[in-house]
């Protein structure tokens, strides 16, 4: 396979800015959107070590210049389905290559229902106003970082799914992002949900090559309006020599409910923000993280369950388990602010060494400025029991059928709260195909 | 030809301390033998090493099981071959069901050149056999949807080792004190189903501290183990003898072994220089 997407060496340089601007045809808004994040992008340089947020996440290895805003390419080979969606029944799906969408389908029916499910280049041509009204206004801000200002300049593709006011979407919808050998993808996620409506998104990423390199710097957001329900799940799965970026964030509005799965299992190094504001009273939100590393790879998740209203609970599972030379950082904080009384949070990371080289950060907090509020948070780390592995073997296990047993039972208690059989198939799976035997 | 399980001269250490010190032991399928001895002696290591526990080196001696050389092979491997050990603190698996555990090892065990991967046996026919099985046991379903010992209680982890037993029928079986911990209704149910599950079809090495379960599984051979050694080979009277009477006549009998004894003990209390 070729390198089919490096055209240019201009990198994300002003002149590369100016001709993504005149290559599509988009409306003042967004250009000016586009135009105030690529300053902030230029005027800001990569973050080092010195900063809190990396200092455990060395990135001085990725060069932002052997990488540019992604060409529209044909991919050369066949693309995979995605994991996700395998025995679903799908009301729509997307799948994008190298950032650019390259197939977009949603059933008539929902069609009929006002359900909008489009790359961000048709829904701009339908609902312009929807786009105009959420993209990058309400959740991600594309001031925040380096990063989520170089998405915000350059995204191309990426998804967008709306669910109109009451309606209750039973399908699931599919999106599928894949990277070829030295690809970029900039994709955004936008989900809309209305008042009283409910909808479940499989949304999933994969490389062609497990070892290429690539970039992935993108941004998911979440927005939910009172008394909607979401069910998002989210599997990473680039291949291990891409570099991944995201910031993700979900506001929810009053007696909304958002179960959120997040797969980690690819990339050679990870930097996600995973927030989730509570800002209507009686909103809930569950996260439940699973992840696998492996070689060498580094996955560092910042989660922030914000509690901005009273009322509201939130419950993030994160569990790892790691081997070979990888690593991970876990810092989670729940914030809740002077109005969120009766607050109820919880988070808590366990992590699973499987070797010895292996190490796992957990890094907890708590930022309270109310004082009715139950918060409770843990985290725990520990290795794979050798009592386990022989007791298993007693039974007929090989040594590597009982490791990926215990490890698979290990994460069983985040499986049990993940709704959707395919995706509790999918991950089981892919961990247990990756688990490897150890003396 | 009937299967044998033929130990000679084992010598095991832990942690370079040796524990087992030349144990004879020659068990017939079919057969059921009482293996007895104080605190300490030796009798779960000599399990731990039949079955290949990793951190029980055979320092001297051999075990086959008919022509095979059992120390050659890998812990798994002995299981296939048909050995099989109910723990005395048998290990919780949280996050595995138990049943889903029996069917993977019940698949392995039943076809020993399965390779990584191949079909499990079918669900239904699995899930048949142990609702029966567990009937028998007088063990509710749900129990079979628990993770593996976790949360069980005492006795509930010795009912699971004894369904595993009932699944996985191995040629030789040794029982390390599968009656301890279980009440005296549970006892005489895990007695008969023991009973029922061996028979003719399995040798069986119990080693246990109360009588009850010699009651119904009367042992054809009794031994006694003391400081790393079988130091008296009898019948049931030898069992029901060291049930009354306790250790002293054989301590008396055989010094050199209470020596040995100890200087095990001692060894275990005196602070590390
Ligand atoms: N894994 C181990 N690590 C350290 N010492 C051990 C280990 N296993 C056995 N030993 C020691 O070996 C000796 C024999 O122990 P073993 O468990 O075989 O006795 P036992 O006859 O089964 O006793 P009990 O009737 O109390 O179960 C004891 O001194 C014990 O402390
Ligand atoms: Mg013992």
């Amino acid at each position: 396979m070729s390198a089919s997407t490096v055209t240019e060496v201009e990198g994300f340089s002003p002149a590369a800015f100016d001709r993504l601007i005149e290559s599509r045809n988009e409306p003042a808004w967004l250009q000016e959107l586009r135009q105030s994040a690529f300053d902030t992008f230029q005027s800001m340089s990569l973050p080092s070590r010195k900063e809190e947020e990396w200092m455990r996440t060395d990135i001085r290895m990725f060069h932002l210049d052997k990488f540019a805003v992604p060409e529209q390419v044909k991919p050369e080979v066949e693309l995979p389905l995605g994991v996700l969606r395998q025995g679903v029944d799908v009301g729509g799906s997307i799948v994008s290559y190298n950032g650019h969408t390259v197939e977009s389908n949603l059933s008539e029916e929902l069609r009929q229902q006002g359900v909008i499910f489009g790359s961000i280049a048709e829904v701009l041509e339908q609902r312009p106003e929807l786009l105009e009204k959420y993209l990058l206004t309400k959740a991600v801000d594309p001031h925040f970082d380096k990063f989520s200002s170089l998405h915000a300049a350059f995204f191309t593709g990426g998804q967008v799914l709306y669910v109109p006011k009451n309606t209750v979407v039973k399908q699931p919808l599919h999106a599928l992002s894949v990277l070829g050998p030295g690809g970029v993808d900039l994709g955004h996620t936008l989900v809309i949900v209305e008042e009283g409506a409910e909808v479940t998104m499989l949304n999933e990423t994969a490389s062609l090559d497990n070892k290429a390199p690539g970039m992935h710097c993108g941004a998911i957001e979440l927005i939910q309006h009172p008394n909607s329900h979401l069910r998002y799940i989210n599997l990473q799965n680039w291949g291990q020599g891409v570099w991944h970026f995201a910031h993700q964030k979900a506001i929810v509005e009053r007696d909304s409910t958002l179960y959120w799965t997040i797969g980690a299992l690819g990339s050679r190094l990870s930097k996600v923000n995973q927030h989730v504001a509570l800002v209507g009273e009686g909103a809930y939100c569950e996260v439940n993280g699973v992840m696998f590393t492996e070689g060498k790879q580094h996955l560092s998740y910042h989660t922030l369950q914000h509690h901005e209203a009273p009322s509201c609970r939130s419950n993030f599972l994160y569990k790892t388990a790691l081997q070979d030379h990888s690593r991970t950082v876990w810092r989670g904080m729940i914030k809740v602010d002077n109005a969120a009384q009766k607050t109820d949070g919880y988070q808590r990371n366990d992590n699973l060494i499987l070797t010895e080289h292996a190490r796992a950060d957990s890094i907890p907090g708590l930022e309270i400025e109310a004082d009715d509020v139950r918060c409770t948070h843990g985290a725990t780390t520990g290795k794979i029991d050798e009592e386990q592995i022989f007791y298993a073997q007693t039974r007929g296990f090989t040594r590597k059928e009982a490791m990926r047993a215990i490890v698979i039972g290990f994460f069983q208690q985040v499986f049990d709260r993940i709704p959707l059989e395919s995706v509790r198939d999918a991950l089981g799976n892919a961990i247990a195909s990756r688990v490897r035997e150890y003396e | 030809m009937t299967d044998v399980l033929k130990i000679e001269n084992l010598h095991v250490a832990v942690e370079g301390k040796p524990i087992l010190k030349g144990v004879n032991l020659t068990i017939k399928r079919g057969e059921i033998h009482a293996l007895m001895g104080p605190n300490g002696s030796g009798k779960s290591t000599l399990g731990f090493a039949i079955m290949g526990h990793p951190n029980y080196e055979i320092t001297a001696g051999s075990i086959h099981l008919n022509d095979q050389d059992v120390l050659e092979m890998a812990v798994d491997e002995r299981a296939r071959a048909g050995l099989f050990l109910a723990l005395q603190r048998p290990v919780s698996i949280p996050g595995v069901r138990l049943a889903d555990f029996l069917r993977h090892a019940t698949t392995n065990v039943r076809n020993p050149d399965r390779k990584e991967g191949e079909e499990l046996i079918p669900m239904r026919e699995f899930r048949k056999e142990i609702k029966d099985k567990m009937n028998h046991l007088s063990m509710d379903m749900e129990f079979a949807r628990r993770y593996v010992n976790d949360g069980f209680s005492g006795g509930e982890m010795k009912r699971a080792e004894i369904l595993q037993l009932a699944m996985l029928q191995p040629k030789f079986a040794i029982l390390d004190e599968t009656d301890s911990g279980l009440d005296a209704d549970a006892v005489r149910l895990a007695s008969q189903s023991i009973a029922d599950i061996g028979g003719e079809n399995m040798g069986l090495l119990i080693i246990t501290h109360h009588d009850k379960l010699l009651e119904h599984n009367p042992p054809q051979f009794a031994h006694v183990m003391l400081g790393g050694k079988i130091v008296e080979t009898g019948t049931v009277k030898l069992a029901q003898e060291l049930h009354t009477d306790g250790y002293d006549r054989i301590r008396k009998a055989y010094p050199e072994a209470a020596a040995a004894e100890l200087e095990m003990n001692e060894e275990e209390v005196s602070p590390a220089v």
